[in-house]
């Protein structure tokens, strides 16, 4: 382990422990993590959309056609991406009361657009083809088999419950109407097929959630504990022939 | 003016993205756009970061609770920030360095720190005392034995076919396959109807309180 590696495992153990910490309760150690974790994901978030945002789609495009105008005395296209600039340095008028209303460009600009790529993806994606993907099922699915066709009762019944489970939980969504009757039966078991889908994304999570808990302790005994702690006492210690 | 001019750009905005979905020959027009808005986007994050600072100053300022802390905050996000953009983000860097024993480490223990709320939770709410609290519970029970290996291991080798039913494993998959696909296919087209319709309320001026007050 080299130097830098080192520094690095020591830097992160510590910090995994001052989190862990607040299991007992909450103190410095936490309250010092959480403050620098805040901090830090904010520089890296500020970095990365430079590099990545910024770089690309307005510094460079304008580098570019700077370099044009000045060899070749004419103006690109490119210049409209200061626009762009424009609209986004609105957004910094925030700051200033007065002058708050001129961030309203950049904002209206950014919720357009964004409502107008919603509304093309959620309902594509979203809408569409998840009905497309309920309505193609058959609930009666018939296959060719070595002694000919029969039915498969597995797939016929998966997808009859897909199908219910689909059209009672909207029904559930449904509010129009007063959940009663039919209404109210199929919306009852629309809440069954919702609780079932609830608890297991709960089963899922809970799942990822300890399974980062156990690369944490990993971490801590099998690249902490044993290479950076245990390993150098071990070490000294055999230089001092006590081992 | 103030609000009027806004709107009419939120809705050239997003009327164009939804044409070109229609036209292709608007293909290049909305491209450049959304080159634009991530321009836009990248100067919101700015905002974000700078309201950050700006409340942490201001703690240090007046001496608020908590206050020594905000010099970390502070100093962290000048660090990330200078490294970041001064000396680059590629693998290797002193940003990368940071990112891999600094950030990875200490998302990674908050979110797992999550393990022992989300236990707590559990214990507190899933009481099996109503038909839909049970399903919750026994869903969430099946699916966390059956996501790990000790969830089968009581299954014997000699365990009859006919009784697969009975697995964990078994009964994790048709839940996913089945119970959940449904439930969840449910809620994104209930959801993206909200969203379409949230979407046209901007685009035609109803909804407008992203534009704040008069």
């Amino acid at each position: 382990m080299d130097g830098l590696t080192l520094l690095g495992t020591w830097i992160a153990a510590l910090l995994t422990l001052c989190i862990l910490s607040f299991l007992y309760k909450d103190n410095p150690f936490y309250k010092f993590a959480e403050y620098l974790f805040v901090g830090v994901s904010a520089g890296f978030w500020i970095a990365y959309n430079y590099h990545n945002l910024l770089l690309p789609n307005l510094i460079d495009p304008l580098k570019g056609a700077f370099v044009v105008l000045l060899l070749e005395g004419r103006l690109d296209f490119r210049w409209l991406t200061i626009i762009a600039g424009l609209l986004g340095v609105t957004m910094l008028f925030r700051f200033f009361p007065k002058a708050a209303w001129v961030s309203r460009y950049g904002i209206a600009f950014s919720v357009g657009l964004g409502a107008g790529l919603m509304f093309i993806v959620y309902l594509q994606a979203n809408c569409i083809y998840q009905i497309w993907g309920t309505v193609k099922l058959s609930p009666v699915v018939i296959t060719e088999g070595p002694g000919g066709q029969h039915f498969d009762w597995p797939t016929s019944v998966s997808n009859t419950l897909l199908i219910v489970g689909v059209v009672s939980a909207l029904v559930y969504f449904y509010f129009s109407k007063e959940h009663k009757g039919v209404l109210g039966s199929t919306a009852r078991l629309g809440i069954w097929f919702l609780m079932v889908s609830f608890g297991a994304a709960f089963g899922y999570t809970v799942m990822a959630r300890i399974s980062l808990l156990i690369g944490r302790m990993e971490f801590l005994i099998d690249g902490w504990l044993r290479p950076a702690v245990i390993a150098p006492i071990q070490g000294a210690l055999a230089s001092l022939g006590l081992l | 003016m103030r609000r009027e001019i806004p709107m009419i750009v939120a809705f050239v905005a997003g009327v164009t993205i939804i044409l070109e979905f229609f036209v292709p020959a608007l293909r290049d027009v909305a491209s450049q756009i959304q080159k634009w808005y991530l321009v836009v986007i990248a100067f919101a994050i700015l905002v974000g970061a700078f309201n950050l600072l700006r409340i942490n100053y201001m703690k240090i300022r007046y001496r608020r609770a908590d206050w020594p802390y905000s010099f970390a905050l502070i100093a962290g996000l000048f660090a990330m920030a200078i490294i970041g953009i001064g000396w680059g983000i590629k693998e290797g860097t002193v940003f990368d360095w940071l990112f891999n024993y600094l950030i990875f480490p200490m998302s990674s223990t908050v979110f797992a720190l999550l393990a022992f709320f989300v236990a707590s939770a559990a214990y507190r709410a899933f009481r099996a005392r109503t038909v839909d609290a049970t399903l919750l519970l026994v869903a969430a029970v099946v699916v966390m034995l059956g996501q790990v290996p000790i969830g089968s291991a009581w299954v014997p080798a000699w365990w009859p076919d006919s009784l697969v039913f009975l697995t964990p494993d078994w009964l994790k998959d048709r839940i996913m396959n089945i119970f959940n696909t449904a439930g969840q296919r449910a809620i994104l087209i209930g959801a993206s109807l909200g969203v379409v319709s949230t979407s046209l309320r901007i685009l035609l001026g109803i909804e407008r309180s992203y534009l704040g007050e008069e």
